[in-house]
């Protein structure tokens, strides 16, 4: 169980029940929709862009807790960034995915690290990256995305 | 299979999943501590030691290759090969080994007929009717079979409670319709359709019928002559045999009209470069070396099973079903999706708005494998307008303790969660 609670800690489960950004742009600059055919996980992502700096940012959609937590999490650490530091924290998240390495997040970003006990659990990483592949479709101008 | 062998003076409806249990080696172990409850056996079942042991004894004693070379261990093969070709033809109750064909699974054999007989018989503006319960094998050869001929697919829709409408038959199979490809146990709702229903009113009208039995060979008794069904297809990994091998059941007359399905050894009497001549039935159609260890095991795990009785085993996984339903409809925020009649040893369901893998996750927890997703069968989702579900399905390993410890692990997601 420990394993497990280490997973869907408070703080995963309330973004999966009140998750922050969870809503479409009226205008945004860039879309993306990703799509995990496995589990179903379907997302939009919509970002307003001005000057290299993420403005605003939504997403809407279904999906697992893992997935939804994410997202939210994500938008939330990356409004008001530029799109070099959006990449860059992919990266860092990617990273502590894969060799629980969390000295990368500072200050408020700080708090995507509740994410990391989905590394013992190796078939929900897609689940926990699937809204960050979407985000990297997005502002490379692709429109859909898919992981298997 | 000592056990097994030691239960033929009981009477003839028992069947006792602790004891069979015994017999599957993957049960020894446990998974993540707690002991392993296996509630996916519609993707794959586990394989008895019988099965296994056989396989292994193939490959120590008598692997070669088979319909070639006269040394001893080539007859082994091939005698084997053939053996287990006869054995598979008598669970069907085909009338003759030249129409059971060995492939790689459902999927293939599904492939075959519509890359053969398919391409054969349609012309542009002809019609496949399909059932809206398909997986996704029964639908997507269809369509590229139609995107290639100028074809349509057409598909009996279904009702909220999973069944087939039947009243939308007759206006369906028209004088267009050239094949009916119909799922005779749904892998995703386990909806168990009027497959004798099916035939005989497509046969009323000259309309062959090709039944996806990967859900029901293992399960339920299959005899083609009495269903009449044109072709039957079914695979090895869900009838307690390894994967990679399966089974095209096709009526003699259609398989000797059909130009065949690959090119290569064994499906030729003689080739020249002007003119190849083609074997005989049922070696037409298997070209290359077969999958010799694969037809051998799953030979051995119709012989488990039938041992035991496939009326006996009908009855039981129908009982614990009905158990299953029980105990799971007794929690609070339960949702069946599939409420059929009829309904085989799969059932699929919702906890509240808990997304379907992390009840998975969960599950794999507690030590218990069940099923997350759309199951291969996306139109069936879109249908009940859910991205997924959970499923267990059963076989003949599993207990009632089993379901007990499922609902357990129910209350475990709702603590999650609450």
């Amino acid at each position: 169980m420990e394993k497990l609670s280490e997973l869907y800690q408070e703080i995963i489960l309330d973004h999966n029940k009140n998750p922050k950004n969870f809503k479409r742009l009226e205008h945004p600059t860039h879309t993306a929709e990703g799509y995990n055919p496995l589990c179903g996980d379907h997302y939009i992502l919509d970002l307003y862009v001005e000057n290299g700096k993420i403005i605003d940012i939504g997403f809407s959609g279904k999906g697992c807790a893992i997935s939804k937590s994410s997202a939210s999490l994500m938008t939330s650490c990356i409004k008001g960034d530029s799109i070099e530091e959006a990449k860059n924290l992919f990266e860092q998240f990617r990273l502590m995915l894969k060799e629980e390495n969390i000295s990368g997040f500072i200050g408020k970003k700080a708090k995507i690290t509740v994410l990391r006990g989905v590394k013992a659990f190796p078939t929900r990483i897609k689940c926990a990256t699937l809204i960050w592949h979407t985000l990297k479709s997005a502002l490379e101008g692709n429109t859909k995305t898919t992981t298997e | 299979m000592q056990q097994l062998e030691n239960r033929d003076n009981e009477s003839e409806y028992s069947l006792t999943p602790h004891v069979i249990r015994n017999d599957f080696p993957v049960f020894r172990q446990r998974i993540h501590g707690k002991p392993f409850i296996y509630l996916d056996n519609a993707a794959s079942t586990q394989n008895p030691t019988s099965v296994i042991e056989r396989v292994k004894k193939y490959y120590e004693e008598e692997h070669s290759n088979v319909h070639r070379g006269v040394h001893t261990l080539s007859q082994r093969a091939t005698e084997s090969f053939e053996k287990s070709r006869e054995v598979v033809r008598s669970f069907l109750n085909a009338k003759s080994t030249k129409e059971i064909i060995f492939v790689r699974g459902t999927t293939e054999a599904i492939n075959l007929v519509a890359k053969t007989y398919g391409k054969q018989i349609l012309s542009a503006g002809d019609e496949i009717l399909i059932s809206g319960l398909e997986h996704h094998s029964n639908i997507v050869p269809w369509q590229i079979l139609c995107n290639e001929t100028g074809a349509r697919l057409k598909v009996i829709p279904i009702n909220k409670k999973g069944e087939l409408i039947l009243d939308e038959l007759p206006k369906l199979l028209t004088n267009r319709t050239r094949l009916l490809a119909v799922v005779h146990i749904s892998n995703a709702l386990g909806t168990i359709n009027p497959i004798e229903y099916l035939i005989k009113e497509a046969h009323k009208k000259g309309i062959p019928v090709l039944v996806d039995g990967a859900q029901s060979a293992p399960h339920i008794p299959i005899d083609v002559q009495k269903l009449d069904c044109d072709f039957f297809a079914f695979s090895g990994h869900k009838l307690y045999g390894p994967t990679g091998i399966g089974i095209l059941y096709a009526k003699e007359h259609l398989l000797e009209s059909m130009p065949p399905f690959q090119g290569g050894g064994d499906m030729i009497k003689s080739v020249t470069f002007e003119k190849t001549i083609y074997n005989d039935l049922p070696f037409k159609f298997e070209a290359g070396t077969p999958n010799v260890s694969g037809a051998i095991g799953l030979a051995e795990a119709i012989n488990y099973i039938t041992r035991i009785g496939m009326d006996t085993i009908a009855v039981f996984e129908k009982t614990l079903v009905h158990y299953a339903t029980k105990r799971l409809l007794e929690c609070n925020d339960v949702r069946i999706i599939g409420e059929s009649k009829e309904k085989g040893g799969v059932i699929s369901f919702l906890v509240g708005d808990v997304h379907p893998h992390d009840i998975g996750t969960i599950l794999d927890e507690e030590g218990i494998a069940v099923r997350t997703g759309h199951h291969c069968a996306q139109p069936v989702m879109q249908f009940f307008g859910i991205p997924a579900t959970a499923r267990v399905s059963f076989g003949i390993y599993n207990t009632k303790e089993d379901v007990d410890h499922l609902i357990e692990g129910l209350k475990k997601i709702k603590k999650v969660f609450n």
